[in-house]
């Protein structure tokens, strides 16, 4: 059975900082009610649902007024509360499906045999058809947040709190992790409060809609009022959520961002000089036995994006970064051909030093945390056109424009690690687009994107692709795909099944 | 929550980032980031030990001079006492590195978990001689050049046994002070640094005043 | 089904491989004592030579694992080099180029050296590869009594080693695709720094992450049970007799072929 939540003047303040991350906040929640939480990026959603799942760091902060969940401040230690968070990598507490699943009844004492009898019973309730001690790095990040989910059906919570729980998922797996959430939530009849930015997903299955605002509560009611009210409208677009479009047809693919930024501008095949090509490519790990994906055929012309779609497994961040010329053919050729090559004098990029590869070809990684290199962001912008041999004066005309586009002047200064996750997304792409690049190769550049950065990205590579380079885009994304006018190419159609493996390792490589 | 008064008796005049956390008690945070943080020093070591091939041969014409770049393997210690600032934070952390060193592959197989307990004593004692109260860039520095004493004369005994005394205590003299300026100061230095990402957020010693 | 989270995969489940983890740490140390307290080339080649016929039975991936320890010959190598030119000076001398002098007795002493590094790596590396994390967690609280939180906390972040290797992976491409890779060796020297940086600081916030998640399901109270029970069986006292004899073998050939040369003493 769920339990009540109650905020009374409640606020959290981050150790630094002057000025609260959440509220004050008055809030009642009844038992049972399925909540989902909205506010932009900063407004302290995150910070919030630690506050109601207890696991805020004691050391972090200050907290004043009151908050309790039942009658108590909330203490996951009650064993009330399951928390599932964003980043599926981060979850996954042991090497086993079973004992994974295990670890909050253990947390909980229950006796073996009871724990042993409901495992099976919560891997089926969440669709894991799988083997007890199946290891649980195997899993797609979408089998990875069922999994969490599971352990959490398990230990029949009377409080759900879910953190983004589908934004660093694929699309198509989203539905399923939604499902699977309510599954969960019915199971217990447990109170749920949810962040997530795709707003669509979860409209017709919340109860209330809370929108937080920088002083605390904005707007909160059943979500078709707050979606009809117009005096809304213009803060919702402000948080960053994919807004409905219609109802039911929607099922996290099919929406479309708030922002309109779609216009289709480049030019369709057989315009632009070819820039890059890949003639009987198969690409793989290195020292890997088998390719990941093989028989890849693909000529990318100048001005041209170039969509690579696939199921999760099917080789496509390893056929970017083959492409980036930053791991080895496995079998067949890159060649970058006379227009991207200039005077080098090796075709394969692979073949060309780093210094010549970074103007020429750049390429965004998954994890835009993995590709900063400097301690600050106008830095960090400088950083491609300097090693191109820019003058000081281009350089720094770029690092102006580029922090204009990237709305972040006032933070010129300050750390790309420091920033938020949408904007050290928009950095990682603008630095590598900074030295201006003929080819830009992104990898699932609008995972966990809220709907404004979603469109300050199709920006940024709307006006690459103006200016005549090729973007090519590993993304689940059809709605991104189809904003940049990217033609498709299906790995799903080359690839090798026998070496297939069920999305192992898809993300974070 | 608990709380003890160390925080507030502080002189004023301290900054934020220098003083200890409310409670001495472990968190589960500081007991998993202390061990990610042991795995990632870890994995430097063996990857260094991997791709410094080249300057390992340049030591090698003389190798009690490796005591130059050998105070880097007590860093585990001082950087966990600093980041964790809970008593036995040093202790642990060097340890789960020297588990993770052997692990991937270290030439000194399980011995390196004797040397980890070592080293990671020596930077224990020095945080633990000032009452995990203040945590300085000196305090820090003191607790990389003991860790890297302690090494010194561990290596003398289970490696360099063969070697004359006067090499060793060539080495031991240069292991010193680089533990004191790449492991001390090195790791304040990056400490200061991953606060300044936010990272720290969750720690005492995230404070950016 | 292959953990992709193993450093050296376990292909095979054999009677090593179900041992509990006690056991194969047990053994790992028995025989790290084996080629630990004397430098000669007999102790330490006994329990090398038994380490390498033992491969089979740890159900290890051969191939995977070759791949992983082909740097450790590299490594011995240069121990023994700076034995070779350290060690004292006496026997007939091999090799003299001015400063580079090497006798006799050095290169005996190098050759020990070179040996022994290997036995010392061996047993723990292929060992340690066979245990799982949890397994690990389960026999060191019940059987040892180590606090629960501590050792659940340390083995959880564990698995997370695997991912940040691939992650250091992913940090050296990045450098290369940014411009930064290559170039003198102090534009290399910074790279790695900013690298080693990044990594730290990735796997602080995943720590913190983990941690999170954790608590929110309730670890941390007290009353804990446990799935599994950590047991013991008879293959468990074979595994810790084969390496006992193993050790007392290879101190007692070194002692009776008269090359015993104890670290202390």
């Amino acid at each position: 059975m769920g339990l009540p939540i109650t905020a009374r003047e409640y606020s959290w303040t981050h150790a630094d900082r002057d000025a609260p991350a959440v509220g004050p906040l008055d809030l009642e929640i009844t038992a049972g009610e399925r909540v989902l939480v909205l506010g932009r990026s900063g407004a302290g959603k995150s910070t919030l649902l630690h506050a109601l799942a207890g696991v805020l760091p004691d050391e972090s902060g200050e907290a004043t007024g009151e908050l309790l969940v039942g009658n108590a401040p909330p203490d996951p230690r009650r064993g009330g509360s399951g928390l599932v968070l964003q980043d599926p990598e981060s979850q996954v507490i042991f090497s086993r499906v079973g004992d994974d699943v295990a670890f909050g009844m253990e947390n909980l004492g229950l006796p073996a045999e009871v724990i042993e009898s409901r495992i099976p019973g919560s891997l089926a309730a969440l669709g894991l058809d799988l083997p007890l001690d199946h290891p649980t790095a195997a899993l797609s990040g979408g089998q990875k947040q069922r999994l969490a989910l599971a352990g959490i059906h398990a230990m029949s919570p009377e409080v759900i709190i879910l953190d983004e729980p589908t934004a660093n998922i694929d699309p198509d797996s989203a539905a399923e992790v939604r499902d699977s959430v309510l599954s969960v939530q019915t199971a217990a009849s447990a109170t749920m409060v949810i962040v997530e930015h795709r707003a669509g997903l979860w409209l017709d299955h919340v109860d209330r809609v809370i929108v937080l605002g920088p002083h605390g509560l904005l707007a909160q009611g059943p979500p078709k009022r707050i979606f009809s009210d117009r005096s809304l409208s213009e803060a919702l677009i402000d948080c960053g959520i994919w807004m409905p479009h219609g109802s039911e047809t929607t099922s996290g693919g099919g929406l479309s961002p708030t922002a309109e930024a779609a216009i289709c501008s480049s030019p369709g095949d057989g315009r632009g000089d070819v820039l890059l090509r890949a003639a009987g490519l198969a690409v793989g790990r290195p020292r890997a036995k088998a390719p990941v994906a093989a028989g890849i055929d693909l000529a990318v012309r100048a001005g041209e994006a170039v969509g690579i779609v696939g199921p999760n497994g099917a080789g496509k961040s390893t056929t970017a970064l083959t492409l980036a010329g930053l791991l080895p053919e496995f079998a067949g050729r890159v060649t970058a051909e006379a227009a991207l090559r200039g005077e080098s004098k090796h075709a394969r990029p692979f073949a060309w030093p780093s210094a010549l590869l970074a103007p020429r070809i750049g390429m965004v990684f998954q994890e835009p945390a993995h590709q900063f290199l400097t301690s600050g962001v106008a830095a960090e912008l400088s950083l491609g056109p300097r090693l191109a041999g820019w003058s000081d004066a281009e350089v720094d005309d770029r690092v102006v424009q580029l922090l204009d586009v990237l709305g972040l002047q006032v933070l010129a200064e300050a750390h790309p690690q420091s920033l938020s996750g949408g904007e050290k997304r928009r950095l990682s792409v603008a630095a590598m687009l900074a030295p201006r690049p003929q080819v830009l190769i992104v990898d699932e550049p609008t995972f966990g994107q809220d709907a404004l950065t979603w469109a300050g990205l199709v920006e940024l590579f709307v006006d690459a692709l103006d200016r005549g380079s090729a973007v090519v885009a590993v993304s689940h994304d059809h709605a991104f795909l189809d904003a940049i006018g990217a033609r498709r190419v299906d790995l799903g159609a080359f690839s090798t099944s026998s070496t297939a493996r069920a999305g192992a390792g898809e993300r974070g490589e | 929550m608990p709380k003890t008064t160390t925080s507030n008796s502080a002189p004023s005049t301290a900054p934020a980032h220098t003083l200890a956390p409310k409670t001495k008690k472990w968190r589960v945070v500081d007991y998993v980031t202390t061990a990610v943080l042991g795995i990632a020093v870890g994995l430097v070591f063996w990857v260094l030990a991997l791709s410094w091939k080249i300057l390992e041969l340049a030591f090698q014409a003389f190798p009690p001079s490796i005591g130059l770049i050998a105070g880097l393997w007590v860093l585990a210690g001082p950087l966990a006492g600093a980041i964790i600032r809970k008593p036995g934070a040093a202790l642990l952390c060097e340890l789960i590195a020297a588990i993770v060193e052997a692990v991937l592959g270290s030439h000194f197989g399980a011995a390196v978990l004797l040397s980890g307990l070592v080293q990671g004593l020596g930077a224990e004692l020095v945080f633990a001689a000032f009452g995990y109260k203040r945590f300085t860039l000196w305090i820090t520095a003191l607790a990389g050049m003991l860790a890297a004493a302690f090494m010194a004369v561990s290596e003398n005994i289970m490696y360099n046994a063969e070697w004359q005394f006067g090499f060793q205590t060539v080495y031991a003299v240069c292991a010193i002070v680089s533990g004191l300026v790449i492991s001390g100061i090195g790791a304040w230095y990056a400490h200061r640094a991953i606060a300044r990402t936010g990272a720290l957020s969750s720690f005492a010693s995230g404070r950016l005043r | 089904m292959e953990d992709p989270g193993q450093l050296i995969p376990v292909v095979r489940s054999t009677a090593l491989v179900r041992c509990n983890p006690l056991t194969k740490i047990t053994m790992a140390l028995i025989l790290m004592i084996g080629a630990l307290l004397s430098i000669d080339v007999v102790s330490a080649g006994v329990v090398l030579a038994f380490s390498l016929l033992g491969l089979p039975a740890t159900g290890l991936d051969l191939a995977a694992t070759i791949r992983r320890l082909w740097f450790l010959p590299a490594g011995a190598l240069l121990a023994a080099w700076g034995t070779a030119i350290l060690a004292e000076k006496t026997g007939e001398v091999v090799i003299d180029f001015g400063p580079l002098l090497m006798t006799s007795d050095s290169l005996a002493a190098a050759a020990a050296i070179f040996v022994r590094v290997l036995a010392l790596a061996i047993p723990l590396i292929v060992l340690v590869s066979t245990i799982d994390p949890r397994d690990l967690a389960d026999a060191l609280i019940q059987h040892l009594r180590l606090p629960e939180v501590v050792v659940i906390s340390v083995l959880a972040a564990s698995r997370l080693l695997g991912l940040l290797v691939s992650e250091w992976q992913v940090l050296a491409m990045a450098r290369r695709a940014r411009g930064v890779a290559g170039g003198s060796l102090v534009r290399r020297t910074r790279s790695l720094f900013g690298a080693v940086f990044v990594l730290l600081v990735v796997s602080i916030r995943r720590a913190t992450t983990l941690a999170m998640a954790m608590e929110g399901r309730a670890f941390g109270r007290s009353g804990r049970t446990w799935r599994r029970r950590s047991s013991f069986a008879v293959r468990d006292v074979a595994a810790v007799v084969h390496s006992l004899v193993v050790c007392g073998t290879a101190i007692g050939a070194a002692h009776v072929l008269g090359v015993w040369n104890p670290i202390i003493g």
